[in-house]
């Protein structure tokens, strides 16, 4: 299988070809201008991983919700199910900068901080 | 009347880097003043990460990005007034404030550093045809509604504009369960960072339609829909292409203007294309004492930037409220851009700069391998190549403090050549 994507290792945003075999394992990579494109698209392809950023429901607050986020990158497949989990909880003030909201979100090994104190 | 050295308008990252590092060069009297109900200014809605690779080494949402100065300016004795809101700087660097505690205040400021950030253009710059129907609003205010005020403007969502704001908000009202139907962008490329694009647009499966915009808005109570139309090299809508797109919320992102009704009212030269004051290598404006730093001055892409821009800024006014007495104007260097080039901040270079100067600034179009010069009469003081430039990506070259004292001619030109 052939797949198109566009490298974010720099600005320069190079169109990368990806050949991908059976088991989705990378042949070659094509359109990359720097060894960076190649661990992009290798990662990108077997293992995509994102930041979750979204907000979470307080009781008590100064605001109604607090922003949170992933402690590290999470698979990309998992941000929606992290999503309704997040969504499903009300977390009491006062909440301090980086506190743990949320442990072992979704068995994914990383929890849902606070970024900001409330 | 209060008195202190230093009057800081705006409580964001420009006007907290900026306090902080007057403060640093040994400025006794600092006041912030900030409108808002807290430090921290816009990044305290901007929940997503990116901030901080360049300052910090580390990719921090806006609000810990924020949190990190305001505790630094928290451990300083930098007096903070929020929820106040300047109206006017008067003749004799008078800064007119009010507050529902002090009424109306005038403050005598030796220096004055302006930091008031930048608005979003509104739908009202646009005319695009409708009426006043609700669901119609900028992606900050939709961004504002979700972040702060915890709720969700509308479900079905039509994105004009692929600024960066606009992106982040397209993945943001996916994620809490929205649906946007797609990204117009009237231009043939993105004004958004290629991260964006990929992270917020591809991986939630929304199309971006390039050369397209919105030229009419449906429904009377509350938005019912909007016409697209593909538009033409002079960016005129195609007749032929028109197509319906149902939806209750058009979010807008089509661009930032630095908010400078105080700077003009101050008297401060404007720079027609950036929008914000004129200034030198220090960051002092046309008006002896008055400083500008931040998205005021320049819309940046990256709060890195600003915080780097805001210390220059800081630096700058300590050293005017310190020499203020044998403060004499030195002639200046005029940067112009050139070909490719649209705007370079700063404007003007003093001619006995004492350390390098760097020039920031953005090209008209995208070029791939571009040669950026920089030159003063037939003096090459910089050239190099590069890959690929777009005016999304503000780009900057560092000129030599050595190589200013010793030009003859006293105009600096910054290019692009393809």
């Amino acid at each position: 299988m052939i797949k198109e994507m566009t490298c974010v290792a720099c600005p320069l945003g190079c169109q990368l070809t990806v050949e991908l075999g059976e088991n989705n394992e990378v042949l070659s990579v094509s359109g990359n201008t720097c060894k960076r494109g190649e661990k992009y698209a290798q990662d990108e392809c077997t293992n995509p991983v994102r930041m979750l950023t979204t907000t979470m429901k307080v009781n008590g607050g100064s605001l109604p919700v607090i922003p949170v986020k992933t402690s590290s990158p999470i698979p990309k497949g998992k941000m929606f199910d992290c999503m309704k989990v997040i969504n499903s909880e009300v977390v009491d003030a006062p909440i301090r900068m980086g506190e743990v909201l949320i442990s072992n979100i979704c068995d994914t090994g990383v929890d849902i901080v606070a970024t900001n104190e409330m | 009347m209060l008195k202190y050295d230093l009057v800081v308008i705006g409580g964001g990252p420009a006007g907290m880097a900026a306090a902080l590092k007057a403060k640093e060069c040994g400025v006794n009297k600092i006041l912030i003043l900030e409108r808002a109900a807290t430090l921290g200014g816009i990044l305290e809605q901007c929940i997503h990460t990116g901030f901080g690779l360049h300052h910090f080494g580390e990719e921090l949402s806006g609000p810990e990005y924020a949190y990190r100065f305001i505790k630094q300016v928290e451990e300083t004795d930098i007096e903070v007034k929020v929820d106040t809101m300047v109206t006017d700087i008067l003749t004799g660097n008078i800064v007119v404030a009010t507050n529902n505690t002090d009424g109306m205040l005038e403050i005598h400021a030796t220096a004055i550093i302006l930091a008031m950030g930048c608005r979003e253009r509104p739908r009202g710059a646009l005319d695009i045809p409708g009426s006043r129907a609700s669901g119609i609003m900028t992606a900050g205010t939709a961004q504002k509604y979700v972040n702060i005020d915890g709720y969700m403007p509308g479900k079905k969502i039509v994105i004009l504009g692929s600024g960066d704001i606009g992106l982040i908000m397209a993945r943001r009202m996916t994620l809490e369960g929205a649906k946007v139907e797609m990204v117009c962008e009237l231009m043939p490329y993105s004004g958004g960072l290629t991260r964006n694009i990929v992270q917020c647009l591809d991986d939630m499966g929304i199309p971006l339609k390039l050369s397209c915009t919105v030229i009419k808005t449906h429904g009377i109570e509350r938005l019912e829909g909007v016409t697209i139309a593909n538009v033409d090299e002079n960016r005129r809508p195609i007749p032929g292409t028109e197509q319906f797109v149902e939806c209750d919320t058009l979010m807008l992102s089509v661009g930032l203007i630095p908010e400078n009704e105080l700077t003009r009212n101050a008297g401060v030269m404007i720079d027609p294309i950036t929008n914000g004051a004129i200034v030198d290598e220090n960051r002092q404006t046309s008006r002896p004492g008055i400083f500008a730093c931040g998205n005021v001055l320049q819309v940046h892409d990256l709060v890195d930037y600003v915080t780097q821009e805001s210390y220059t800024a800081g630096e700058g006014a300590a050293k005017y409220i310190k020499s203020k007495s044998k403060n004499k104007r030195t002639k200046y260097i005029s940067v112009k851009p050139e070909g490719g080039v649209r705007y370079v901040v700063p404007q003007n270079i003093n001619c006995d700069a004492d350390c390098d100067v760097k020039l920031y600034f953005r090209v008209k179009d995208v070029y791939k391998n571009g040669r950026i010069t920089v030159t003063s009469g037939d003096k090459v003081l910089y050239s190099k190549k590069k890959p690929k430039l777009a005016p999304g990506e503000m780009e900057y070259v560092i000129v030599k403090s050595d190589d200013i004292k010793e030009l003859d001619k006293k105009e600096i030109v910054v290019k692009v050549e393809v």
